[in-house]
């Protein structure tokens, strides 16, 4: 396929190809044998932009709600409130049906072995999407056997084989044919390389750059591994209790991070180098529970520059350079905080 | 004589494991003729791919693995005493006791239908018949040791009630309680997350050496490795292919495939966005060994003679070595690499 220009993409190449906007998603649970109602604060509030042709990265420990935010993207599960919209058309509504999002939007899980069908060819798995979107079934048996071979498995060996048969990164590059098997604009992908091999990992992270030229792709690449984050993506999203606390170019938010919190995931990372390991772990403690997270910053509780200020305000996500923007007390000038950068007046 | 009786004095190493092969259902070869030498007080990782043998290797040192099923030949010896002779009575004592293991899962480790303070003064009775009072009080103390925060309200949580953290914690707190010399480690912070993974290494790291533990430590990340191990041991394909101290193995690497480990992590890439360096194919089958080399297919150096025979373990350096008919290339090669590398940066 070549660069030519794409008759969906409707708002030209400004137009975000998904905006995420205020998105929230709590899931009720009950406590106790009382029965107290909780909330489970998964997805609360989180804001971004993915850019046509670009990777975002969004990386996070578990439970700061960065699948969830996938899976309400793909319209998996639905949001409570906030806004989602693909090419600056709102998803689900008239002039931008389920049916059609979806045909353009596709997801590639971590777990290769329960995503795929036990009982159906590798080909008949890559097919099963265009069929149902209309596609005959010889043509899209083709297409299927032209993907396989595009991820680097030979048809004739790999075509009629069933996922057992199958190695994990041999499965993952199944998986990965069929999300392209739609042709899609956007690929979600939920820690797709988290479960392989090093050696495997490299090879599938490959695959990916060099697919997403031929297709003219933008990812959505959700990841724990900070070197494959900073590898992979342009820009990174950092989450933290179901926000996200840092946004910006992943060479600046990983190189000269500006939330304490990503400066702890950073240098949480294991050293490489024998002479120089890790003394002092940078933060204590697991992350807390987003039932009932802590009030203000949430991240106060870990934080080393806690003042005050932090648990009684929430921090706004505010720039601090370009396309770079921080929810810290700390670096939001008159916030209160001690080491809160002076004023800008008013020009 | 016990089987747990390690003579104090005795200067044997604590773990010596020679010509161990382990075979699974009389076909699948996972272990084929591994050396490794745990020196007391040492810390050994043993780090591979999911197949090179690493756990099972692990596990053959208990007599974990399935009896009905396995096949194990060669020799283990734990503190000098030979555990391929032991009766069931004697293997009893020795896990737990004289050896204790952590796993990649604490959830599935620990039972969980009863507290975990009631498993570890169990483990502790069992094996030293102390009264429950001694007991639950030696529980108290090691859940302080593993800086489990109120830890005697948490002796009386159940595994489910705590973090995946706290439960690493608590699963350290129970292989401690009988005071073992030696400690397995398969894979102790896989399943956690960056900022609590590296707490627990330090911890492990702490213990170790205040203890004076003996440990191997099984997993798939040369990070993790580097950060508690004194010596590296490389698996592939049931085979240890290098090992040497941490620093020998990460800065001057003589085996092709350690050097492709250290070269397909993305953090190694020369330029963002530019390809990683892979490592060709996948790991081979283990029920249909080739001659030579296991990863002579993969291998950028390999020549005919790899494919033929199986290359011996030869000294690169001091306490280094590499099992690699070309060691001498592939350490030139990697040098090369690391020049590269900084005529870019």
């Amino acid at each position: 396929m070549s660069a030519a220009i794409d008759i969906r993409d409707r708002g030209g190449p400004a137009q975000p190809l998904l905006t995420v906007d205020k998105l929230i998603k709590h899931f009720p649970i009950k406590k106790g044998l009382g029965g107290k109602k909780a909330v489970v604060r998964a997805v609360d509030g989180v804001d971004f932009e993915i850019l046509k042709g670009e990777t975002l990265g969004i990386v996070g420990e578990s439970g700061c709600g960065k699948s969830t935010t996938a899976k309400l993207i793909m319209g998996l599960i639905e949001h409570d409130s906030g806004q989602l919209l693909f090419d600056g058309e709102k998803i689900g509504s008239r002039a931008l049906p389920m049916r059609s999002f979806r045909a353009q939007t596709q997801m590639v899980f971590q777990d290769s072995y329960s995503s795929l069908n036990p009982r159906m060819t590798v080909e008949a798995s890559i097919a099963f999407g265009p069929q149902v979107h209309g596609v005959p079934k010889r043509q899209a048996i083709e297409r299927a056997r032209s993907l396989l071979a595009r991820v680097g498995l030979e048809p004739t060996r790999f075509a009629a084989r069933y996922p057992h048969e199958l190695s994990g990164g041999q499965r993952q590059r199944v998986n990965i044919a069929r999300a392209l098997a739609l042709e899609p604009r956007l690929v979600v992908l939920d820690e797709a390389v988290s479960a392989l091999d090093k050696s495997v990992e490299a090879q599938v992270l490959n695959l990916l750059l060099d697919l997403k030229q031929d297709f003219n792709l933008t990812y959505l690449f959700i990841s724990h591994d900070l070197n494959v984050v900073r590898f992979i993506c342009d820009r990174v999203a950092v989450m933290y209790l179901g926000q996200v606390v840092e946004i910006g170019p992943a060479d600046t938010v990983l190189a000269s991070p500006s939330h304490p919190y990503t400066a702890a995931l950073l240098s949480s990372m294991p050293s490489l180098d024998p002479d120089n390991r890790t003394e002092v772990a940078p933060l204590a403690g697991d992350p807390p529970n987003p039932i009932d997270p802590p009030s203000g910053c949430r991240f106060h509780p870990r934080c080393s520059l806690m003042e005050p200020v932090c648990p009684a305000n929430v921090p706004p996500l505010d720039g601090v350079g370009e396309l770079h923007r921080v929810a810290c007390l700390a670096r939001q000038p008159g916030s209160g905080h001690s080491l809160a950068p002076a004023q800008q007046v008013a020009a | 004589m016990t089987a747990s009786a390690i003579p104090p004095t005795s200067s044997d190493p604590a773990v010596e494991i020679r010509g161990l092969s382990v075979t699974f259902g009389g076909k699948v070869r996972a272990v084929d003729g591994v050396d490794l030498v745990l020196g007391r007080g040492q810390a050994v990782a043993l780090i591979g791919e999911s197949g090179s043998g690493k756990s099972v290797t692990l596990r053959a040192i208990m007599r974990l693995n399935p009896e009905n099923k396995t096949k194990i030949e060669g020799s283990i010896r734990v503190a000098g005493q030979d555990v391929m002779a032991m009766s069931k009575r004697e293997l009893t004592r020795l896990r737990g006791r004289a050896v204790a293991m952590i796993f990649q899962e604490p959830l599935l480790a620990l039972d969980p239908v009863y507290t975990v303070g009631r498993q570890i003064t169990e483990a502790i009775r069992r094996h030293e018949g102390l009264s429950e009072t001694q007991a639950r009080a030696r529980a108290l103390e090691l859940f302080e040791r593993v800086r489990i925060p109120s830890p005697q309200r948490r002796l009386d949580a159940y595994p489910h009630e705590m973090s995946g953290g706290m439960r690493q914690r608590a699963m350290i707190a129970l292989a401690l309680a009988c005071r073992p010399k030696v400690l397995l480690a398969d894979e102790p912070t896989t399943a956690l997350d960056a900022t609590v993974q590296i707490q627990i290494l330090l911890l492990l790291r702490e213990l170790q050496a205040e203890l004076g533990l003996s440990t191997i430590f099984v997993t798939h990340d040369l990070g993790a490795a580097v950060e508690v191990a004194d010596r590296i041991a490389v698996m592939y394909a049931g085979r240890i292919v290098e090992s040497g101290t941490a620093r020998q193995v990460v800065l001057s690497p003589n085996h092709p495939y350690t050097i492709g480990l250290l070269s397909s992590r993305a953090d190694g890439a020369l330029v963002k966005g530019s390809r990683l360096e892979t490592i060709p194919g996948s790991p081979p089958d283990l029920a249909n060994r080739k001659p030579g080399c296991p990863f002579a297919p993969r291998c950028f150096l390999a020549i005919d003679r790899c494919h033929k025979e199986v290359p011996p373990t030869v000294e690169v350096g001091p306490g280094h070595g590499a099992a690699c008919w070309r060691s001498d290339e592939a350490g030139a090669a990697f040098r090369e690499r690391l020049e590269a590398v900084a005529a870019v940066a």
